[in-house]
């Protein structure tokens, strides 16, 4: 009875500030496939999927950590590496300042060692949340560094992408790191070392074109946006609309492009999955 | 004759008088030699002082002038024997890149480059320069091909960047892109790079992961276009003046970033005005480069090439 009661008084809620067209954050989020109204706490434990639609709601890299790795297995690395500006542009500095205050990370990225179903790896997430995981220099540096650290462990890697591609205000130094994280990687590969990438909803740009299309097995979460160019500049480009589905998961394995597609609660069991049936037991 | 730039246009002017002068002089058969000389070099005084102080965005429209020469120009005046070969063996054969063998100093090297039209039509059919994912596969299966048969490889860039269209898309541009670059990073033999027009972005860098990056003077490289920055930071695109100033492009920036190795000087007046100089200089490079390179044993040119992007921004 009570419950029910509460229930009801939710929906009322809810039908006002539907209406108001305002939806207080923190409490309800309306999902943006089919406007499911989701309560955040339900949306949490539901691995940030909308039950009615299964869109995948973007996650930071602290919730990625949290239903990915081994409880208390992940031990950071590079976390005081601060930003950059190499040619002190004041709005970028503002810009950084601001992504640090909101995500309470230094930089785009989150990286360091951690098991996955007991076994270990190394891992590097990026968070959408911090300019959308823009890659400049640091956040190219700590990816290379990861990667580095791999290769003299003789560990797996997998890297959670999501990025709106390279980082403008670091300029061609930002293009740069393509190239060195794409040389890390083929250090890992030379070794004989397993590397998965996983994309998640947007790889775009220079990260997809880099590092994020160069994994053994490379996996994506449902629905995730995944291309060079972005939708927007193809159809200025062309000057028409896109179809639908364009440049997502299902439209790149279907091309071939992608490994498989998988949801969200069953990524940790496939990605440990993949690193047990890669598993070299210590000579 | 060139097309104008607005900058250009005083030297314009004297250029065409010259000419009046002399095709008067001659026809009434009186001795202007004198005038003409005066004329001529306070020409060469003002070609070099708008040269010499070009801004970021004059630099942006001498690298995309129609006139420069092109990658077919510079294998045209530099190699000889050249082959072209086509295709990439998947899909397709993208006209935006060319490459083929032939000969360099009589040695038989492995050249490609994006190959931008020097008129409407030809730049439609090449798509202004601006490759498909097969155009990037054509060139990985060449470096390829160069490995197994240890010629060293010469990339030259020029392009506003990677094609952005449905096909481009569909075909994996993305992986193009991201597979050539771990090409070139393993490459087994000497690779250089000549950024003689515009580096645009990923399309750029598609075939930039090399042992020496070479610049020519007036040549731009840059991680978006300046029109494309405005448009994203200032939400202006008509501000892409201010942008290529910011944004560090010029041969002479990426030198100072440690990206370019060299930048190899142009004629004065850039090298539309005199595409013989301008080719002559960037072969004198590329001689002491390769030079350079072929010194250096083969098990060592992978890792200095990891060193050398490694220490790119200064954090390693």
């Amino acid at each position: 009875m009570v419950l029910e009661f509460f229930r009801n008084q939710k929906y009322i809620t809810l039908q006002q500030e539907l209406e108001g067209r305002d939806i207080p954050e923190g409490t309800w989020i309306k999902c943006e496939r089919c406007g499911e109204i989701l309560s955040n706490k339900e949306l949490e434990k539901n691995f940030k999927i909308c039950r009615k639609c299964g869109f995948h709601f973007r996650l930071n890299a602290i919730e990625r950590i949290k239903i990915t790795v081994d409880e208390g297995s992940f031990d950071e690395m590079d976390a005081g590496l601060l930003p950059v500006n190499p040619f002190g542009l004041p709005e970028y500095e503002k810009k950084l300042a601001l992504a640090r205050e909101k995500s309470g990370l230094n930089e785009a990225v989150v990286t360091g060692e951690g098991t996955i179903g007991g076994f270990p790896a190394v891992l590097v997430i990026m968070d959408p949340e911090f300019m959308m995981a823009s890659m400049g220099t640091v956040v190219g540096e700590k990816i290379t560094r990861a990667v580095e650290t791999a290769v003299r462990a003789g560990k797996p890697v997998i890297i959670f992408s999501a990025s709106g591609g390279a980082r403008m205000q670091e300029g061609i130094i930002s293009l740069m790191q393509m190239p060195k994280t794409v040389a890390a990687l083929a250090r890992l590969g030379e070794a004989g070392l397993l590397y998965i990438s996983v994309l998640t909803d947007p790889t775009t740009g220079g990260v997809s074109a880099s590092f994020a299309a160069l994994g053994d097995v490379i996996i994506s979460e449902p629905g995730a946006l995944i291309g060079f160019a972005g939708p927007r500049v193809i159809e200025q480009t062309i000057r028409q609309k896109l179809p639908e589905g364009f440049q997502r998961a299902e439209f790149l394995k279907q091309h071939g492009f992608i490994d498989l597609i998988v949801h969200r609660p069953e990524l940790k069991e496939t990605l440990a999955l993949l690193l047990a049936l890669h598993h070299r037991e210590e000579k | 004759m060139p097309a104008i730039m607005e900058f250009e246009k005083p030297l314009q002017e004297l250029e065409n008088k010259i000419s009046e002068l002399r095709s008067f002089a001659q026809e009434k058969g009186i001795d202007l030699a004198n005038e003409i000389a005066i004329l001529e070099n306070r020409a060469r005084e003002v070609k070099e002082s708008i040269y010499g102080n070009l801004n970021s965005w004059q630099k942006v429209l001498i690298a995309r002038h129609t006139e420069r020469p092109n990658t077919l120009d510079y294998i045209n005046y530099l190699f000889t024997d050249f082959i072209e070969l086509h295709g990439d063996r998947l899909f397709n054969d993208d006209p935006a890149v060319i490459g083929g063998i032939g000969r360099f100093g009589g040695m038989a090297v492995t050249v490609l480059g994006h190959l931008k039209g020097k008129d409407t039509k030809e730049n439609l059919t090449r798509n202004f320069g601006m490759a498909h994912p097969e155009g990037y596969r054509k060139a990985m299966r060449l470096m390829k091909q160069a490995e197994k048969f240890k010629r060293p490889v010469i990339c030259f860039i020029d392009t506003p960047g990677a094609y952005c269209g449905m096909g481009a898309e569909e075909r994996g541009q993305f992986e193009a892109i991201a597979k050539s670059i771990s090409v070139m990073a393993t490459l087994q033999v000497p690779v250089i790079s000549v950024v003689i027009g515009e580096g645009g972005s990923g399309g750029a860098i598609a075939f930039g992961v090399s042992d020496r990056i070479l610049m020519l003077e007036h040549a731009v490289y840059s991680v978006i276009s300046p029109e494309g920055y405005a448009s994203i930071l200032f939400k202006d695109a008509a501000r892409c003046r201010e942008a290529a100033e910011a944004m560090k492009i010029t041969a002479q920036d990426l030198f100072e970033l440690g990206v370019a190795d060299q930048v190899i000087s142009e004629p004065a007046g850039g090298a539309h005005r005199d595409p013989e100089i301008a080719t002559k200089n960037v072969g004198e490079a590329l001689t002491e480069t390769l030079k350079d390179l072929l010194a250096v044993p083969a098990e060592n040119l992978t890792s200095q090439r990891y060193e050398k992007y490694r220490a790119i921004g200064g954090l390693a």
